[in-house]
């Protein structure tokens, strides 16, 4: 699994980082995606799907394994 | 074809009017006609109560779809845009779309970050102990809302803005004249007008006297030449309005639902596993969906939804409480069931206008859960059932009053 985010269209929501914590961070100065793991262990997999699911601005993208 | 056999349901054009009333006794879910439309007719014509028809969205697939697409506006003040209601032109962000709903968004995202709001925990569980305390300490009957559901989240983005609490008559006063259906336009921007005039007046002072919050930070915007005085004044009425009216709603309205599920509240109360009340937060949101009014957008390109176009310039209604109860995206959707997994749930909304306080109301509610239902395991509604009088004519759903006791 390869993940990419696109930043200009992360509006900050959070659920990333609820979802999938040890995959993705938020920047302190506003609250936009930072991608700490672009290719995560498989037992990530599932909270990532999830993560790239519940993202409502479409900013996770999952190549491979997805 | 919607039909409803109830004419002053209609509209002189034979079509539904929106929003429609709730079933009797059924004060939980989302009303019949809707459910009606989700089978039948996802993409439905209605009248709002200005005349105007936009296309109502009622499956949850499509409401997502249409939420995230770049061709779907936000944009409050635009013609096509299909109002709430009169009196309100303009709340900040939330009525205007990229990029400058982003950049000015991205202006007070720091403050919501899920860190940030975690490091918040321990003021807001003082905030909540404090307020059982006096529970504990006052009489009984009470009344849940007043003291309890509004106090404390309107302590907490008090902090958060550094308002001052002591102006919480005021403030919960406008704000509940802003949300009620029965307000006139006038009543509207008044509320609204002093709420702008109160909170402009504590920016000004920001400026000379800044301090680490939320108002110093966008005071600290304007004299920056990044936002005008009247926009950072908007974002502060949005923030301040957002931040206690829907989880206060939120916090009363659950709480009486736990109170008529015994079974799910004993298992909330009595859990040690700590994903039990996490989980119990995600599905009582997705079940009581307190914005009950729909996402408003319009088109600004020809859109196909659910095999047919939506044409550009339409308006768009999208109830978030009828797609949280699709079928296709939640099993034996009218079952509370606090163990689901319920958390791709859109009672946040969807795209990018989805709820920026949204780590914020979920620690809340957590915090909440786990210590009201602990500290007061006797808690029991004090009046019947159905003497509880329901907001069914507020743009946020929820209880007027909730009189508990214990
Ligand atoms: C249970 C509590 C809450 C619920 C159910 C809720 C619901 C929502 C919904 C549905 C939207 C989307 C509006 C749209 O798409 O048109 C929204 C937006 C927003 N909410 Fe919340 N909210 C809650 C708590 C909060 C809190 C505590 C804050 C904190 C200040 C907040 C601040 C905002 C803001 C600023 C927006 C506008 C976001 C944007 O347009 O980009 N909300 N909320």
């Amino acid at each position: 699994m390869k993940i990419t985010v696109d930043e200009d269209k992360c509006c900050g929501a959070g659920s990333c980082v609820l979802t999938a914590p040890d995959v993705f961070d938020q920047r302190d100065e506003d609250g936009v995606v930072l991608l700490l793991d672009p290719e995560p262990a498989e037992h990530l997999h599932a909270a990532v799907r999830d993560a790239a699911n519940v993202c409502p601005a479409a900013a996770i993208t999952l190549d491979g394994g997805a | 074809m919607t039909s409803t056999s109830d004419r002053t349901a209609e509209s002189t054009a034979g079509l539904p009017r929106f929003p429609m009333p709730r079933a009797r006794g059924c004060p939980f879910d989302p009303s019949p006609v809707l459910r009606e439309l989700q089978r039948e007719t996802p993409l439905a014509r209605v009248e709002l109560w200005d005349g105007s028809t936009p296309w109502l969205v009622t499956r949850y697939a499509d409401q997502r779809a249409l939420l995230a697409d770049p061709r779907v506006s936000a944009e409050m003040a635009h013609p096509d845009y299909p109002r709430q209601a009169p009196g309100i032109g303009s709340l900040g962000f939330i009525g205007l779309d990229d990029p400058e709903h982003a950049r000015q968004r991205r202006m007070v995202g720091a403050a919501f970050t899920v860190k940030k709001v975690e490091a918040m925990r321990p003021a807001v569980q003082r905030i909540i102990d404090e307020a059982v305390d006096a529970l504990l300490a006052g009489p009984r009957p009470v009344d849940l809302v007043q003291a309890f559901a509004l106090p404390v989240p309107s302590l907490v983005i008090c902090d958060l803005l550094d308002v001052p609490y002591r102006d919480h008559g005021f403030f919960q006063r406008s704000t509940r004249t802003l949300v009620h259906r029965g307000s006139t336009g006038e009543q509207r921007a008044e509320a609204l007008g002093a709420l702008a005039e109160y909170l402009g007046r504590l920016l000004a002072a920001k400026l000379d006297d800044p301090a680490d919050d939320l108002l110093s930070g966008l005071s600290a915007r304007v004299q920056a030449g990044e936002l005008t005085h009247r926009q950072a004044t908007e974002m502060a009425v949005l923030l301040l309005v957002a931040g206690h009216e829907t989880t206060a709603n939120m916090i009363a309205l659950s709480t009486l639902l736990l109170l008529r599920h015994p079974d799910q509240l004993a298992l909330l109360r009595d859990s040690a596993d700590p994903t039990v009340v996490t989980r119990a937060v995600e599905e009582l949101l997705r079940l009581l969906n307190i914005t009950h009014g729909g996402r408003r957008r319009f088109a600004t390109a020809d859109i196909e939804v659910a095999g047919q176009v939506v044409r550009a310039g339409e308006g768009l209604v999208m109830p978030n409480d009828i797609a949280n109860r699709d079928p296709a995206a939640f099993p034996d959707p009218d079952r509370l069931d606090i163990t689901r997994d319920a958390r791709h749930h859109i009672a946040f909304g969807f795209g990018v206008h989805q709820c920026l306080g949204q780590p914020l109301a979920r620690l809340e509610l957590e915090l909440v859960y786990r210590t009201l239902f602990r500290r007061l395991p006797g808690l029991r509604l004090a009046t019947d059932f159905e003497q509880v009088p329901f907001k069914h004519d507020g743009f946020v759903y929820g209880v007027y009053e909730l009189p508990v006791t214990w």
